[in-house]
């Protein structure tokens, strides 16, 4: 039964006209869509190093004995979990058209001087940060239960070693929480790479918007949704086979045994 | 016996509304092996974190090496916390082994060892690995320098944890229970490295139920009830004429 099933999609994948293999095939390499990519590759990884980065940040702070600053923790958590990214990618491009010079102030700058004039930036800062800020809430989570796998006898020996509070979180704690925050980390970067799609309503031409443009001007819709879609679907799988290996790295001394074996 | 290293003087601490020490004076001299025993919940593990400030002391003055332990008194005797770095520099000369063994299980043995040798006395790496092998051979375990913590049987954890904390050059070692976790069998090679470390002049204090090493290894011995010091005195003469009733009782359940 499942075998015809799949044959029988194989066969209309293959003989119905309407899938149009060879324009696909052609606009695979479009220089548009190429350009699209590119740019939806780079919202994933600025959001991701900006979500990471701020997460962690987030989640030492959430954990911290000072309740003022474990309260602005908590309530950037709040907010950002409790609005849409939707509606933070569209009010970030905003504030970014309205304050072209605020990007001076982000991360990367220094990149944007040049192109202050440009429009186009301040929106491309705009999405980033509304996915970025977005993202650094949910890691952050991710990040305070990773810390929280790891026991407190660790962070005890390492004190009593004379190591500071942020030594001990950079070397003993946060490499033992890696392998609770790798997976979901893996996850949320497949998510986000889906997610830059929403920047398409904001005029950026990333993947998504590249072949919205296509099919507006061709009408042929499924053939360059399954580029789209082939592209994505090609990214999310080399970002599972980085993911797997990464986790292999962070799991030594649970599963990686020396030559020689158990003692007694 | 020279110099106290540790001074205690009506050390209370204190969890919500329990009164975990209720007033501890001891003084443990440079070069002696402090033996605490005393039943469970009594204030023993309390005690002897209270001494490298992994909990801080809520009355009474507890001294090491003639500092105040976390705090400092300025010129009107008004009483400031250390902050971060200072506490760490304090705890950089006191080495402390957990009845859990508590290894950095991402690290090899080695690892463990040169970890806060490099990181925090900030020495020489190169120099620091042959240091840390020269420990590990004081703990019978060089063969072993390159296995991770969850490849050593609890015995070598044990004795890496001490080479660990002996890998600081610490002047005063802290040992809570650190046999009670172990089987049977791997209990005597712990309580020989600690001998060893004994002889050598280390200054110690060792929460225990080892009876026998308390009696053959212990300069004093303290009894601890109900966060207090019930008793105390030479190892022989606590165990063999206990003066107290609730010393008798508990060294009957013991032995
Ligand atoms: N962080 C803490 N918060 C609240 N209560 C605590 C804390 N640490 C210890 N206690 C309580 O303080 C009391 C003394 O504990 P402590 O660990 O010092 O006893 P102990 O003599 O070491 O006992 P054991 O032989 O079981 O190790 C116990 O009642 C314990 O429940
Ligand atoms: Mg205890």
């Amino acid at each position: 039964m499942l075998l015809l099933a799949v044959a029988m999609l194989a066969n209309s994948l293959v003989t119905n006209a309407a899938w149009d293999w060879p324009l696909v095939w052609r606009f695979l390499f479009a220089r548009t869509v190429l350009h699209g990519l590119l740019l939806t590759l780079e919202f994933t990884v600025f959001a991701m190093a900006i979500g990471i980065a701020l997460g962690i940040v987030v989640a030492v702070m959430r954990m911290s004995g000072n309740p003022i600053v474990s309260g602005v923790a908590w309530a950037y958590a709040w907010f950002f979990r409790g609005t849409p990214v939707l509606v933070q990618i569209i009010f970030w491009s905003f504030v970014g058209a309205l304050y072209p010079y605020l990007s001076l102030g982000i991360p990367f700058g220094h990149e944007f001087v040049f192109f202050n004039s440009n429009q186009l930036i301040p929106v491309y800062v705009g999405v980033v940060l509304g996915l970025g800020l977005n993202e650094a809430a949910y890691m952050s989570e991710i990040v305070r239960a990773g810390i929280l796998s790891v026991d407190h006898g660790q962070s005890e020996a390492a004190a009593a070693l004379g190591m500071q509070h942020r030594l001990v979180m950079r070397r003993i704690v946060l490499p033992q929480a890696m392998r609770i925050i790798i997976p979901p980390t893996g996850n949320e970067t497949i998510s986000m790479l889906k997610t830059t799609s929403l920047a398409s309503v904001v005029a950026v031409t990333e993947l998504f918007k590249a072949v919205q443009q296509i099919y507006g001007a061709n009408y042929k819709y499924i053939p360059l949704l399954v580029v789209a879609s082939l592209w994505y679907l090609l990214v999310t799988s080399v970002l599972s086979i980085g993911q797997h290996y990464i986790e292999k790295r962070f799991s030594r001394g649970v599963t990686v045994r020396p030559v020689g074996g158990r003692a007694r | 016996m020279s110099a106290p290293v540790v001074v205690a003087d009506g050390v209370r601490k204190r969890f919500g509304d329990v009164e975990v020490l209720k007033g501890i004076d001891l003084t443990v001299h440079s070069g002696e092996v402090m033996c605490i025993i005393g039943p469970s919940g009594s204030g023993k593990s309390t005690f002897l974190r209270c001494i490298n400030a992994l909990e801080m002391v809520d009355g009474g003055r507890l001294f090491v090496q003639g500092q105040l332990v976390g705090c400092r008194a300025d010129a009107s005797g008004e009483l400031y916390r250390l902050n971060d770095r200072e506490v760490a520099k304090c705890r950089q000369h006191i080495g402390m082994v957990f009845q859990r063994f508590n290894l950095f299980p991402h690290m090899t043995a080695l690892q463990n060892v040169i970890e806060a040798p490099t990181r925090v006395a900030g020495r020489d790496r190169s120099r620091a690995r042959t240091d840390g092998m020269e420990m590990l051979r004081r703990v019978g375990l060089a063969d072993r320098a390159d296995a991770y913590p969850r490849d050593l049987s609890g015995g070598q954890q044990q004795r890496v944890a001490i080479a660990r904390a002996l890998a600081m050059e610490p002047e005063l070692m802290l040992f809570d229970e650190p046999t009670s976790a172990l089987d049977p069998e791997l209990v005597g090679d712990v309580l020989d490295v600690m001998r060893q470390l004994a002889h050598s002049g280390m200054t110690m204090v060792v929460v225990t139920h080892e009876m026998g090493f308390a009696r053959e290894v212990g300069d004093s011995l303290v009894f601890f009830d109900d966060g207090a010091v019930v008793e105390a005195g030479h190892p022989g003469d606590v165990i063999n004429h206990p003066q107290h009733q609730r010393t008798q009782d508990f060294l009957a359940r013991v032995s």
